[in-house]
């Protein structure tokens, strides 16, 4: 059958005269007597000779599905009963019998039409299956093939099962369809899909879900600036609200500090979709898992920076939404930890009242009030530092609040001027020279470095230069 | 002449299955001396094929990374530069030149290497440049629309530092170079 095979390979013309002899269904026919005959064939022979059935099939009859159908069904037939299968050779066969008509063609939709398929990798150990599973991803990869109904979707998933454990990321990845309401339902198969494979996964499953269908919507974010305002804005809603129950589905593992950047991730996206309760909810998902499961230090320091960061860019907000974020954002700052981080998330918050770009969030006296709550805690971080170790700390926190000013200074926010600026550099230079001050290189170096800054700046002239002229540096 | 591989925000597996190919056939271990990363790999896997880039290999923390030992930001000197790096969701506002500026001045860098906008930039001002290679996987960003896989390779010279940009656009690897020379007035000591 081998050399039937090859011969058909080399010359397409050869092709008719099979299909006349009716070649498939005496060879099919003959194999069938053949294993009828010898009863105690091992199964890697039965296997075997269907394989090179397969071969020759997929050379000459590479359009009849049904024939590689009808092989592999004729296998699963004869493995009936037999379960998983522990035979080295048989295994192999197995393999080989199906990674054939992926070889063969390349697109795992028409794989996923053979019936059988399925059936015969039940008869595949473990660690055979995965070895499989493996071999089908690869080919999906490699051939870009995108996965794009939802259908299709099941299919996949229930031929891995379970044992595609460690591969549902690359895969996710590749799921697609341009028809919102198709991909729609995509993500539901997936959702579901990865719901049922129990906690562990969930971590490493759900943020390739999310940042898929965040990429999608932003595509259909930007295709429908001329759609109806209530057309464009429904189908992205209902995305969210997909992605906000996927979210949710974190809190069995629990991994709170993930589920709060996808929440933010989320925001920021329903921010660019226009869509101000949308992004408020998911804010008020993140801010929730700040106060109530964000509980090590450190972990809140990154939380907030994302939070604020985030907050910062939202351009959606009315203002009430925007002062209760922000108010909030804010008193979660002056609560950390440790001195040094209160101080510097809440001079981080001042950007919160001071965006170039939007005329309404340019509130000077507030960002003026959020520095000055910054010196007092580096104030106080200083006098603790007195107390429980005799000297004073570090100036640094003041060189930072100082580097700050400077920023609004430049900004044109006139609450910030000469004189608070000037009293600033004052403070540093007495406490630097202060026998009392730890001698601290990074800091001399921030000082130094920002003193030449100034200088800098003065000697652009223009504008800059005589604003900054006054500082006596 | 120094090579110095700057590059991060791949997001391996989140957001990207890999480097794309083009990439990483320019990436061979042995011609570059050293590796600084950004930050958000984000598994041991990337961390492994990095090292086997070049074993000098320097990583500050991204929020994403699974390793959380990174350290929040790091400064190395190679010839006479001294370089910076952070991964830069810890700068507000994110990607604001002027506070990354700051950043600089705190860590008294000649070079700043940040990243987390997924958005190439290179900034030259009086002390310094600000560095951003971008996503070497062209990951999915909520900042940057249309993200193009990028990397940045710098060759320092003595005085002289010449940063090279890759972006991969429409399928073909573009460069551009832009170049920096330190004067000696700018010798922070």
């Amino acid at each position: 059958m081998d050399r039937l095979s090859n011969y058909a390979a080399l010359s397409a013309e050869v092709l008719p005269e099979f299909f006349q002899v009716e070649a498939f269904a005496k060879l099919n026919s003959a194999i069938g007597k053949v294993i009828e005959a010898q009863e105690d064939m091992p199964i890697a022979g039965v296997v075997t000779l269907y394989s090179s059935l397969l071969t020759f099939t997929l050379h000459v009859h590479p359009d009849h599905l049904d024939y590689v159908d009808q092989i592999l069904g004729a296998c699963v037939q004869k493995l009936s009963g037999k379960g998983k299968l522990k035979d080295n050779k048989a295994r192999k066969q197995i393999v080989a019998l199906l990674s054939a008509p992926l070889e063969k063609y390349k697109d795992i939709d028409t794989v996923l039409k053979l019936s059988n398929y399925p059936s015969l990798m039940e008869h595949l150990d473990d660690a055979t299956s995965k070895e499989m599973a493996n071999v089908l991803v690869q080919n999906i990869l490699k051939n870009k093939t995108s996965i794009s109904t939802a259908e299709k979707v099941e299919a996949l998933f229930e031929l891995m099962k379970a044992l595609i454990q460690d591969l549902d990321e690359d895969l996710i990845q590749m799921l697609h369809n341009d028809d919102p309401e198709e991909m729609l339902k995509i993500i539901c198969a997936v959702k579901k899909h990865i719901l049922t494979g129990g906690p562990k996964r969930l971590p490493f499953t759900i943020p390739p879900l999310i940042f898929n269908s965040l990429k999608f919507v932003r595509r259909l974010h930007s295709h429908d600036d001329n759609a109806p305002e209530d057309e464009a804005s429904a189908m992205p809603k209902n995305f969210f609200q997909i992605l906000n129950q996927i979210i949710e589905a974190l809190s069995i593992v629990p991994v709170p500090d993930l589920a709060l950047k996808l929440y933010l991730e989320c925001a920021e996206a329903a921010n660019d979709s226009d869509l101000e309760p949308v992004a408020y909810e998911f804010f008020t998902q993140a801010y929730i898992l700040y106060e109530e499961e964000i509980s090590d230090s450190k972990a809140q320091v990154t939380a907030l920076h994302l939070i604020i960061g985030t907050l910062q860019r939202m351009h959606i907000f009315g203002v009430e939404n925007r002062d209760t974020l922000t108010h909030k954002a804010t008193g979660y700052s002056a609560k950390l930890l440790k001195k040094p981080d209160q101080c510097r998330a809440v001079y981080a918050c001042s950007h919160l009242f001071w965006v170039d770009d939007q005329n309404n969030i340019q509130d000077g006296e507030r960002v003026l009030l959020c520095l000055k709550r910054a010196l007092r805690i580096a104030n106080a971080a200083q006098q603790m530092s007195n107390a429980t170790r005799g000297s004073s700390g570090s100036v640094l926190l003041f060189i930072e609040i100082l580097n700050k000013y400077l920023y609004f200074f430049e900004k044109g926010v006139s609450q910030i001027n000469v004189a608070s600026i000037q009293s600033l550099i004052e403070l540093i230079t007495t406490e630097m020279q202060s026998e009392n001050t730890l001698a601290d290189p990074a800091a001399d170096a921030f000082f130094a470095s920002t003193l030449r800054y100034i200088q800098f700046q003065k000697d652009k002239g223009g504008a800059v230069g005589e604003k900054y002229d006054p500082i006596n540096s | 002449m120094v090579l110095v591989l700057a590059l991060g925000d791949l997001h391996i597996p989140h957001r990207a299955a890999d480097l794309p190919a083009k990439f990483k056939s320019m990436l061979v271990p042995g011609k570059i001396q050293h590796v600084i990363c950004t930050g958000n790999l984000c598994i041991k896997e990337v961390h492994d094929y990095l090292k086997t880039l070049c074993p000098d290999l320097h990583i500050t923390r991204g929020e994403y990374d699974a390793e959380t030992r990174y350290p929040e930001t790091k400064t190395l000197t190679i010839g006479q530069f001294k370089l910076g790096l952070c991964h830069g969701h810890q700068v507000v506002p994110w990607g604001d030149l002027d506070s990354l500026a700051m950043l600089q001045r705190q860590l008294d860098v000649d070079i700043l290497v940040t990243g987390h906008t997924h958005q190439f930039t290179a900034y030259k001002h009086e002390a310094g440049v600000v560095i951003n290679p971008g996503s070497a996987t062209g990951a999915y960003s909520s900042i940057t629309y249309d993200v193009n896989p990028s990397f940045v390779l710098m060759d320092i010279d003595a005085l002289r530092v010449v940063v090279y940009v890759y972006e991969l656009i429409d399928g073909e690897v573009k460069v551009d170079k832009i170049d920096f020379k330190k004067t000696t007035t700018q010798n922070a000591n």
